[in-house]
């Protein structure tokens, strides 16, 4: 008999759900990744732009309003993995085990 | 047990009661302030509410699933909140606001780096952890490796980081509560380290669980509050906050510059590394991912986590600006020499004094105490399993350990980890323990999330890699803590470090990813091919969720 796992592995359906998954998911870490680089290169190499004021008058300096941004950021990215990877990967994943079984 | 459980809540209450009233009678040699009745009264009732919690779970607390992940049955919005609660210790609200109110925008960086994480733990993490695990992080580290070796690192790996936190935690626990209650350092930890066994070994991960999410509730609630107080005192502007903190501190504008702590490069990227990567390793924080039914759940718990720890933070920068102003230029609240009473980190607590009154110094006193409880009892229950189901279930009794079997022996490792936790915590009073969370977020960096990522993601790992790298990551984690700054200058007492920085993560987690790459491409054992084949079945069970374990509770 052969194992469940290597009927999925055959199945077309699987490799389109992890291409799809994976492709999604590297992108967003990517981008999440890319901001906190950013973020903290500026705090490293600019610290004049860091602690400049934030739109030329504020007592608020740039970086910590976009320290704050990154913040609600991060919770933006996760709502928009989790919205996508609830809906459309879970149901590519369960075809993909039902194909499997069959 | 039930009858057990009541006659020690009840021990638990008249000790308590005693030990504040002792306190009274020792204010005057060991503590600045006076006892705080308002408080204690806050912290009893919070006290006895999470003892009524633990009966409820300890009744539902059943099998070997119940005590480790309460069953399973924890929704994704409560997983959110708890998650949210571990990450939220005492450390991150006095320290982050505390930071604030000494340097400035530092705290910002730290801040980001935490948050950051998250997303992170999400699209690569998260849901393959559900997927391939049952109880602990090692379940999955060890999935397709041999058990004994994998297993027993990766339970080295959860126990030093569990033992070092818990420390940490203790003697900021003393401290704080000698600072906030009046009462001697000793009794503290004692009363923490009992009630956390209690917590724990009566309501397993359902009590713990829930302790954590009241916990959760009370601290952004009442930073909420501390914040909208505050800025009530500027008429709701937060540019006459800002405008005043910079005219208020010593350093005027110089607190929007990041300090040279994080200017450095080297230092810089290694912080940010240990601080995206620790949270990957945490064993208590991982744990959290299997109270979810399933991936689904998963995700959405980090998703209500992120956006709690983010507004959390968003918060405690804030009170930490606030702060500058309404607490650092009132004389009521500093020594002789200008500093804070009761050090740096009172910053946040001082406030809530100043802006809400007696009663809401009470309330915020007493939630920072049951923050501390609420996350040693995280740490204290992760500690155990790694020791029951890794230890003595799967490499002493390989696997022929009943649940019962395995329950009993989690207990009694909840109990001595609650005796080591008091016993160390007493004798590590007056010790610069500083550099103990640093090593415990820096060995959960390199020694456990190595480990964990390249066993989800590189099919040609192998035992012997993952065991000899892991073990890289481990030895080379605690040269970096022991020849740098803070041992063997501020402990130790040379003159220079052998090591020049205080922040080795990058170090210590090339090291461990090189090891294991090394010697998993050299292995041509038996062993190792097995260890390759296994991995197309658990690529299909992480990707689809395929034969995992499902929630068991009702």
């Amino acid at each position: 008999m052969v194992p469940v796992h290597e009927k999925i592995l055959a199945n077309q359906r699987f490799h389109e759900l992890v291409a799809r998954r994976n492709r999604f998911s590297v992108t967003l870490s990517l981008i999440v990744l890319a901001v906190y680089i950013g973020f903290v290169s500026v705090a490293v190499f600019n610290p004049a732009l860091f602690s400049a004021p934030f739109l030329g008058t504020s007592a608020w300096c740039v970086g910590l309003i976009a320290g704050f941004c990154i913040q609600a950021f991060a919770f933006v990215m996760t709502g928009i993995y989790t919205l996508r990877a609830n809906g459309q990967f879970d149901r590519l994943a369960r075809e993909a085990i039902r194909g499997g079984q069959a | 047990m039930t009858r057990i459980f009541f006659m020690a809540s009840a021990a638990m209450v008249v000790l308590t009661g005693w030990a504040m009233a002792a306190g009274g009678a020792i204010e005057g040699e060991v503590a600045k302030r006076s006892v705080n009745y308002i408080a204690i009264g806050m912290f009893l009732f919070f006290v006895a509410a999470t003892l009524v919690l633990t009966a409820w779970a300890a009744r539902r607390t059943r099998s070997a699933s119940d005590f480790y992940t309460a069953g399973g049955g924890i929704t994704g919005f409560q997983n959110g909140l708890a998650i949210a609660g571990d990450y939220m210790s005492a450390a991150a609200f006095l320290g982050v606001s505390g930071m604030v109110f000494g340097k400035g925008v530092d705290g910002i960086f730290y801040t980001v780096g935490w948050t950051v994480g998250w997303p992170l733990i999400l699209f690569m993490i998260a849901e393959r952890l559900r997927n391939l695990g049952k109880f602990t992080f090692a379940d999955v580290a060890s999935f397709r490796f041999e058990q004994t070796r994998i297993r027993t690192l990766s339970a080295f790996g959860a126990l030093t980081v569990v033992v070092f936190y818990l420390i940490a935690q203790m003697v900021g626990a003393g401290k704080l509560i000698q600072l906030l209650f009046g009462l001697e350092y000793s009794y503290a930890v004692i009363l923490v380290g009992v009630l956390m066994m209690l917590y724990v070994t009566f309501g397993g991960m359902l009590a713990t669980t829930w302790v954590q999410i009241v916990k959760a509730v009370l601290l952004l609630g009442g930073c909420t509050v501390l914040v909208i107080l505050g800025l009530a005192q500027f008429g709701f502007s937060p540019e006459a906050m800002m405008r005043a903190a910079l005219d208020n501190h010593a350093a005027h504008e110089e607190i929007l510059k990041p300090s040279s702590s994080i200017s450095d490069p080297i230092a810089a990227v290694s912080l940010a590394l240990a601080l995206m990567c620790g949270p990957a390793g945490l064993p208590h924080i991982l744990m959290r991912f299997f109270t979810v039914p399933d991936a689904k759940a998963a995700r959405k718990s980090v998703f209500y986590a992120t956006g709690f720890i983010g507004y959390f933070f968003i918060l405690a920068v804030t009170i930490g600006f606030l702060a500058i102003t309404l607490v650092g230029t009132n004389p009521a609240y500093l020594d002789g020499a200008g500093k804070l009473i009761g050090g740096g980190n009172m910053a946040a607590i001082h406030l809530s004094g100043e802006v809400g009154g007696d009663v809401f110094l009470g309330f915020i006193s007493a939630v920072a105490f049951a923050t501390i409880l609420a996350v040693v009892s995280g740490l204290a229950l992760s500690g155990a399993s790694a020791v029951s189901h890794d230890l003595y279930a799967r490499v002493i009794r390989n696997g022929k350990a009943s649940d019962k079997q395995e329950m009993r022996v989690s207990r009694i490792a909840t109990l001595m980890l609650g005796v080591i936790a008091i016993v160390l915590g007493l004798a590590f009073e007056n010790q610069n323990i500083a550099f103990m969370v640093g090593l415990a977020f820096g060995l959960a960096a390199s020694v456990n999330f190595p480990v964990l990522f390249l066993s989800l993601f590189w099919k040609g790992m192998t035992t012997r890699g993952a065991f000899i790298g892991g073990l890289i990551g481990l030895v080379s984690a605690v040269a970096c803590v022991v020849l740098g700054p803070t041992v063997w200058v501020s402990v130790l007492g040379f003159a220079a470090p052998i090591f020049p920085w205080d922040q080795y993560a990058l170090f210590s987690m090339s090291a461990a990813f090189f090891g294991i790459w090394f010697f998993s491409v050299t292995d041509r054992s038996a062993r190792a091919a097995l260890d390759k084949a296994g991995y197309p079945a658990q690529f299909v069970r992480s990707e689809t969720g395929l034969g995992a374990a499902g929630a068991l509770a009702h």
